[in-house]
C-alpha cells in the first residue's frame, strides 16, 4: 500500500522531461574492430584469455549463425540491422579486470552512483537500514566490480562476471553452458553464444539459501557497440536464490543491439527467483534511437519440486523481444512469469512467456500486464504445453491489457497446446482501457491527470509488484510513472 | 415568492460564496440545463430537489468538470472565479468536492493509497507539508470510527467489492478528510438505509462550518429530516423552479413534483 503512494510522490521530485539514465560517461574504451569475422570472435576470446574449448564452442556457433535468418514472426518492425556495422567488444579502458573496487576507474564508480547503484560496499554497509545487495556491474562488454565476494564466499555462493567463472570455475562453466540455451536455439542467441563478452555467473551449493539477493546492473555506453552478456546460474539440490537485473543505457540517435542470454538451471528441491527492471533508452518521442532488445531468457527446472520464477518489469528499449520461460521437466516442478510491460510513444513489445511441461504433476503460473500508451504497441506472445509424460499437468495463464489513449494497440497471441488428457491448462484475458469516470474520480479529489493515471496503472499492475523484492518495487514504480510521462492528453 | 429570488436565499446583503449564473448546458445537442440560475452563501445548506431527469445530476458534474458536457452560456463564480475556465483537479484545489452518486470502483488500488494521495495534493495546494504516515494513519481511523466504517474496508481496493451503503459512506469519509469549502451531495441518501442514512448525515452536520458550504441533491424529504436545510430550491426541466424554507420540502413531500413540473413548461 505504501509503495503504491511511493509513485505519486517521486512523481513530483523526478526530472520526468528525460529519460534520467540518457548521460554519457566519458572514458577511454578499447574497442575490437567494427564488424563480425572469426577473427573478431578470436579477438575476443583472445582479449579474455579463454580457454581453448570456448573458442571453439564460440567459432562453431559462428559458424551456425552465418545459416541462419532473423525471426520474422514477431509483432516488431525496424530496418534491416546491419551485423557489420556493430563494435562486439568495448572495454574501458583501465586495468583489465581489477580486482578489488579500489582499482575501479573512479568515473565509472561515478556512473553507477548516478543510476542510483550502490557499488561501494562502504556506502551500504553504512546504511544500517538497507538490505544487502551484491551487485555485480557490466559496463559495456565487461563487468566491471562485484561486491560482496567474500561475504558470499562463507556462504559457499559463487557470485563473479563469467569471465571470471570461466578462469576460476571451469569445470561448473563446461558442465553448464548452453545446456539450457544451445548455441543452435535462435537467431540472437546463437549470434550471443559466437560473440558474448561477459556477463554474471551465480552458483549456489546444495542447501544454501544464497544470504542476500544478487544484482547485475548491465550498461551501454558506447557509440554502435551491441551489448551481448551472458549470464548463468546453478542452484544446485535444495538452494535457493534470488537474483535482479537491471539495465539503463544512454540516449543515442542510433538503434543500439542488446541480445543476452540468460540460462538458469534449478536442480531437486532448488528455487531460482529472476527479477528484471528493464529500462534500457527507449528512443525519442519521434521513435529515433533506442536500444532493440532481443533477448533469449529460459530456465530448466531440472530436478523434482524444483521451481523457476520469472518477474519482469519491461519499460524500456525501442523493441523488446523477450519470453523469459521455464522447462519444467523435474517432477512437481514449477514455473512462474510475472510480467509488467509498459510501452509509450513508439515503442514495440513483443514479450512473453513459454511453460514447456515435461514431468508429470507439473505447475506453472503466468500473470502478464501489459499498458499501451501513446503510439506504442504491446504484445504478449506465450506458449503453454504440455507433453505425453506431462501427467497431471496444470497452467493458470492470466493477461490483462489496459490502453491508455487512442493510438495504440494491445495483442495477445496465446499458444497452448495438450498431449495428455489429464493436463489442465486455462487462459484469462482482459482488455480495457483507463476510464473517462476512473480518471474524473481522481481528478475530482485534486489529483493532476498524471497522478491518476500512475495510480491507476500502478493498481492495475499490483498483483506483480509485489513478486518483486521490496526495495526494486520502489524502483519500479518510479519508472511506471516516469514511461507514463506524456501518455495523459 | 418574487422570481428574482428564485435560485437565491435570503443573504442579508453578503455576496454569495458560490453563484451560477444563467447556465446552459447540453449533451449531444439535448438541452439539459436551461439558463439556471443558483446563489450559495457560505455557511448555508442548500437542498436541490428535483424529479428525475430534471438535471440534478447534470448540475453536480458541470460544477465540477466533469468532460462530456457542454456549456452553453453562463458561468460559475466560486470566490470570484469562473470555474469554467478552470480543470477539474484545479476545482478540486479550490476546494469544491462532490460525493458522487455512483462511486467508482479503481481496481488493485487500495484505499488508503488513494485517500493519502489525495489528501497530500489538496495539503500541497495549500502550501502544506505532506503528513507523515502515522498521522495520516490517526486522522483517517477517527474519521472511520466516527462514520462507523470498518478499517478492513479501508484495506480494499478503491470501492472495488463495497456495498452501495459503504460507497456512499466513503465518500463521507473522504469528505470529512478533505474539508472542502464547498460540498456537492449527489443523492447521497439514495440505497442507505435509516441508520447509514443518520451516520452520513451526522458526517455531514459534523463539518457545518460558517465558512463551508453544502449543496445538498435528493429526491425525498427523508436525508433532510438529518441534514436540516437553510433553503430548499426545486429544480425542474433544467432550472430551478421554486426556492423557500425547510417547509418546501415538506411540502414536495406531500403533494409530489407534478406542480412543478408543469409550471417549468
Amino acid at each position: 500500500m505504501a509503495a503504491d503512494q511511493e509513485t505519486v510522490d517521486r512523481v513530483r521530485s523526478i526530472d520526468v522531461d528525460a529519460y534520467k539514465y540518457g548521460f554519457v560517461t566519458l572514458i577511454e574504451s578499447d574497442r575490437a574492430p567494427k564488424g563480425l569475422s572469426e577473427d573478431t570472435i578470436r579477438f575476443i576470446s583472445r582479449k579474455k584469455d579463454e580457454p581453448e574449448w570456448l573458442l571453439e564452442w564460440r567459432l562453431e556457433a559462428f559458424r551456425r549463425w552465418q545459416t541462419m535468418e532473423e525471426p520474422k514472426w514477431a509483432r516488431v518492425s525496424h530496418p534491416p540491422i546491419d551485423y557489420q556495422d556493430i563494435y562486439y567488444f568495448a572495454a574501458p579502458k583501465s586495468a583489465p579486470a581489477p580486482r578489488s573496487l579500489d582499482e575501479v576507474d573512479p568515473e565509472l564508480l561515478r556512473t553507477y552512483a548516478k543510476l542510483g547503484i550502490p557499488l561501494v560496499e562502504q556506502e551500504v554497509l553504512a546504511g544500517v537500514e538497507k538490505q544487502k545487495v551484491a551487485v555485480d556491474a557490466v559496463f559495456d562488454s565487461v563487468s566491471v566490480a562485484t561486491t560482496f565476494k567474500a561475504e558470499l564466499a562463507k556462504a559457499g555462493v559463487i557470485f563473479c562476471s563469467f569471465s571470471e567463472a570461466v578462469r576460476n570455475h571451469p569445470d561448473l562453466v563446461r558442465r553448464y553452458l548452453g545446456t539450457v540455451v544451445p548455441s543452435t536455439d535462435n537467431f540472437f542467441a546463437t549470434l550471443n553464444s559466437a560473440v558474448f563478452s561477459d556477463g554474471s555467473f551465480a552458483y549456489v551449493p546444495p542447501g544454501v539459501r544464497c544470504p542476500m539477493e544478487l544484482s547485475t546492473y548491465f550498461r551501454i555506453n558506447e557509440r554502435n557497440t551491441g551489448q551481448f552478456e551472458r549470464t548463468l546460474i546453478i542452484a544446485d539440490p535444495g538452494a535457493y536464490v534470488s537474483y535482479l537485473e537491471g539495465c539503463t543505457a544512454p540516449k543515442r540517435d542510433e538503434n543500439q543491439l542488446h541480445a543476452a542470454v540468460v540460462e538458469l538451471i534449478a536442480l531437486d528441491d532448488a528455487e531460482i527467483k529472476y527479477s528484471t527492471v528493464q529500462n534500457w533508452y527507449p528512443g525519442d518521442s519521434e521513435g529515433r534511437g533506442g536500444i532493440y532488445n532481443f533477448v533469449t531468457k529460459r530456465g530448466d527446472c531440472r530436478g523434482a519440486r524444483s521451481k523457476i520464477s520469472w518477474t519482469q518489469v519491461e519499460t524500456g528499449s525501442a523493441i523488446t523481444w523477450k519470453y523469459p520461460s521455464c522447462i519444467l521437466r523435474g517432477e512437481a516442478s514449477r514455473g512462474e512469469f510475472y510480467s509488467i510491460a509498459i510501452s509509450n510513444g513508439h515503442q514495440q513489445v513483443d514479450s512473453g512467456t513459454k511453460m514447456i511441461h515435461l514431468g508429470r504433476n507439473t505447475t506453472s503460473r503466468i500473470i502478464s500486464k501489459g499498458v499501451a500508451a501513446g503510439k506504442s504497441q504491446n504484445t504478449y506472445r506465450g506458449q503453454v504445453s504440455a507433453h505425453r509424460l506431462a501427467t497431471g499437468a496444470r497452467n493458470f495463464t492470466n493477461c490483462d491489457s489496459l490502453l491508455i489513449g487512442r493510438e495504440c494497440g494491445a495483442h495477445t497471441v496465446p499458444y497452448i497446446e495438450a498431449k495428455n488428457a489429464s493436463a489442465v491448462i486455462e487462459h484469462e484475458a482482459t482488455t480495457s482501457k483507463v476510464s473517462e469516470e476512473q480518471m474524473f474520480y481522481c481528478l475530482q479529489r485534486g489529483l493532476s491527470a498524471e497522478e491518476a493515471t500512475a495510480l491507476i496503472v500502478n493498481g492495475f499492475v499490483r498483483d506483480v509488484l509485489q513478486q518483486l523484492p521490496m526495495e526494486f518495487a520502489v524502483e519500479a514504480q518510479k519508472l511506471i510513472s516516469i514511461s507514463l510521462e506524456g501518455s495523459v492528453g | 415568492m418574487t422570481a428574482n429570488s428564485i435560485g437565491r436565499a435570503q443573504a442579508g446583503g453578503r455576496g454569495a460564496m458560490l453563484e451560477i449564473r444563467n447556465l446552459s448546458v447540453s449533451i449531444q445537442d439535448k438541452l439539459i440545463l436551461d439558463n439556471l440560475s443558483l446563489a450559495v452563501d457560505a455557511g448555508e445548506v442548500a437542498a436541490i430537489m428535483g424529479p428525475n431527469g430534471s438535471g440534478k445530476s447534470t448540475l453536480a458534474y458541470v460544477i465540477t468538470g466533469k468532460p462530456g458536457y457542454e456549456v452553453q452560456s453562463g458561468e460559475i463564480v466560486l470566490d470570484g472565479v469562473n470555474l469554467l475556465d478552470l480543470e477539474p483537479t484545479e476545482r478540486a484545489l479550490k476546494g469544491l468536492f462532490l460525493a458522487f452518486q455512483y462511486p467508482t470502483e479503481i481496481p488493485g488500488v487500495t484505499t488508503m493509497t488513494f485517500l493519502k494521495a489525495a489528501l497530500n495534493a489538496q495539503r500541497r495546494a495549500r502550501g502544506e507539508s505532506d503528513l507523515t504516515t502515522p498521522d495520516f494513519m490517526r486522522r483517517v481511523r477517527e474519521a472511520a470510527n466516527t462514520l462507523k466504517i470498518d478499517q478492513e474496508m479501508l484495506r480494499r481496493p478503491l470501492n472495488v467489492g463495497f456495498s452501495g451503503g459503504e460507497k456512499k459512506r466513503f465518500e463521507v469519509l473522504q469528505m470529512a478528510l478533505l474539508a472542502p469549502r464547498v460540498s456537492v451531495l449527489d443523492e447521497t441518501d439514495s440505497g442507505l438505509d435509516i441508520d447509514a442514512l443518520r451516520v452520513v448525515a451526522d458526517g455531514v452536520n459534523d463539518l457545518r462550518d460558517p465558512k463551508r458550504a453544502f449543496v445538498v441533491i435528493t429526491h425525498y424529504q427523508r436525508l433532510l429530516d438529518h441534514i436540516k436545510p437553510d433553503v430548499v430550491h426545486v429544480m425542474a426541466r433544467g432550472r430551478i423552479v421554486a426556492t423557500g424554507g425547510p417547509e418546501l420540502a415538506l411540502e414536495l413531500e406531500r403533494n409530489g413534483y407534478r406542480d412543478y413540473a408543469e409550471e417549468a413548461a
